[in-house]
């Protein structure tokens, strides 16, 4: 399909889903061919049910997280949805404070949510309600912090100096 | 020891732990298994034994630098991770690379499937007790890597797809080395076939094990050859073409007995399909033409452009100090890799450094779906389980 012809498929799905509930969509984002959809978190279940129930987007291929710290709302939530039989891509996310970083979960919408919702908690600290199986998975289940938060440190350990600083070098 | 009820009564379980030293895991996988006699009741896989934080690391190297970053993740698709990394970096920059660069760069990647596919089947094959199929497989994915190394300089880590092009021109000679590969293969590829396909042992060992139905495999978002196998002929090369695949003839194989069996021959018929596209984009490759985008400031000028203009040596000063900005927004490039949907999202703040960095990773997610497809089975199931959903642990722990 051409690059104008997917414009104008995902411009009728965002105007379908404005018809089902027009504060679904808060902001539409077009960026070099690609349609976000940004929707608020309380509608985001249902929004994820909707697309996959009566959009055909049955596959979805990635969900990941931003973090904008210090802008707030500092934490965005990014689902991006295919849809197989209609050859069609579109991206749902939603933007989280960073007093209450917690949605739904869109484990009963896509089981295959399951661990990268997983990863996303893990990693940026970021709780999924109703998630069945809500564990740290790639980090030990003591660590503490979340390392992809932009104020976590890249080198060093929290508190502990890194060892390419010079002063740490010398002792 | 804990007690649960099964269809003939109350009995006893035992958890076994199974990794992550342990060699049919490929890599650093644990699971623990709880089972009734040697009949899997649950299984929880545990991951993280080789998390590195290639994401978090990604975020404080310029773009260019971060490219040797992606070598590492999926050790047995460096070139894959290359190009899905690069082109989400040119769809931020909205970046044209030459139609020659393309070309190459699918003959790289697909090169790179088939090596990927072989060690696969080899290390699959010494799995289920066949140890010749494994030192062919080797044998042939040598010749490969010798191809790597003549046109990147490096065997495994070759970081040659590059922003805007790839690294380098093909080496002299480049045609005889790969028109005698391609000539070889297909022998090769039914040498491995007569030993496994009708082999008895090979036959009771993988059919109708881990079978998993086409509406599950959509559910748990698998990707590749285990969606594939289950019937669904989704490829993200046909259905949503990148780098110029739209120009070439290829069929994509499908499956619908979707258990271990049904994956070995679904993994053998794209070693098949991949010598194709190889043959076609050899012949699409022009022996001259630019290999990577004239982009200042983004792209690195030629060597002796630099030695003559002034501008370029400044643009290439800039390039390796400071980097280059995209414009703010992000991005999400999706690729087939051998393992099945390799995706790349960055989002940019409109610094030299990408704001987040992230890699979808396929054997991490088709790894979700392991417990569905061992469920019930026997141990020695579960290996033939990993095995064929072919995960490379570098790339799930990432």
């Amino acid at each position: 399909m051409s690059e104008s012809g997917e414009q104008n498929a995902t411009s009728v799905i965002v105007e379908k889903l404005r018809g089902w509930n027009a504060k679904a969509v808060s902001e539409v984002i077009e960026f070099h061919g690609e349609t976000t959809v940004v929707v608020p978190r309380e509608l985001l279940r249902a929004t994820a049910e909707y697309c996959r129930a009566e959009l055909e987007f049955n596959f979805l291929s990635d969900a990941t997280s931003l973090d904008r710290f210090p802008v707030e709302p500092r934490f965005e939530v990014s689902y991006h949805l295919v849809s197989i039989p209609k050859k069609l891509k579109i991206r749902l996310r939603t933007k989280l404070s960073g007093a209450d970083p917690t949605v739904d979960s869109v484990v009963p919408v896509w089981p295959g949510a399951g661990w990268l919702e997983r990863e996303i908690f893990d990693l940026m600290g970021i709780r999924f309600n109703g998630h069945p199986d809500l564990r740290r998975i790639l980090l030990p289940s003591d660590w503490e912090g979340h390392p992809l938060r932009r104020d976590y440190p890249t080198e060093g350990f929290r508190d502990v100096p890194s060892t390419y600083l010079p002063a740490f070098k010398k002792q | 020891m804990t007690t649960v009820e099964t269809a003939t009564g109350p009995a006893k379980t035992m958890v076994l732990n199974m990794g992550p030293q342990h060699p049919s895991t490929h890599g650093v996988l644990r699971v623990a298994l709880e089972l009734d006699g040697e009949t899997v009741v649950k299984a929880d896989p545990d991951l993280g034994y080789l998390h590195t934080g290639i994401e978090k690391s990604c975020e404080h190297k310029t773009y260019s630098q971060a490219i040797t970053l992606t070598d590492r993740m999926d050790y047995l698709n460096p070139l894959g991770n290359n190009l899905v990394y690069c082109l989400a970096v040119e769809k931020l920059l909205g970046l044209e690379v030459p139609k020659r660069a393309q070309y190459i760069r699918v003959m790289m990647v697909e090169l790179q499937r088939i090596s990927s596919h072989l060690v696969w089947l080899g290390t699959h094959a010494i799995d289920m007790g066949a140890m010749s199929v494994f030192l062919y497989c080797f044998r042939e994915r040598e010749e490969i890597l010798k191809i790597f190394e003549r046109f990147a300089g490096q065997r495994m880590m070759t970081s040659y797809i590059r922003i805007g092009g790839v690294a380098l021109e093909p080496p002299a000679g480049w045609r005889e080395m790969i028109g005698k590969f391609l000539k070889m293969m297909p022998s090769r590829v039914d040498e491995y076939e007569a030993l496994l396909t009708e082999n008895r042992i090979w036959q009771g060992r993988l059919q109708g094990v881990g079978k998993i139905s086409l509406e599950q495999a959509i559910a748990y978002s698998m990707s590749g050859p285990t969606l594939r196998a289950a019937g669904l002929a989704h490829d993200n090369r046909k259905v949503f073409p990148y780098s110029s695949y739209e120009e070439f003839k290829f069929d994509v194989p499908t499956r619908t007995d979707s258990d271990c069996y049904g994956r070995y021959l679904l993994r053998v018929a794209e070693i098949r399909e991949s010598l194709k596209i190889v043959k076609q984009a050899m012949d699409k490759i022009t022996d001259s033409g630019p290999i990577r985008t004239e982009a200042p400031g983004i792209v690195p000028p030629p060597r002796e452009k630099m030695k003559v203009e002034m501008e370029a040596l400044i643009y290439h000063f800039k390039i390796f100090t400071e980097g280059f900005s995209p414009p703010p927004g992000d991005a999400y490039v999706a690729i087939e890799s051998p393992r099945g949907e390799l995706g790349c999202y960055i989002a940019s703040d409109g610094s030299p450094k990408p704001l987040r960095c992230h890699f979808r990773s396929p054997s991490y997610v088709n790894l979700q779906a392991l417990p569905l497809l061992i469920q019930g089975q026997l141990i020695a199931d579960v290996i033939a389980c990993i095995g064929t959903i072919d995960i490379v642990l570098g790339d799930v722990d990432r």
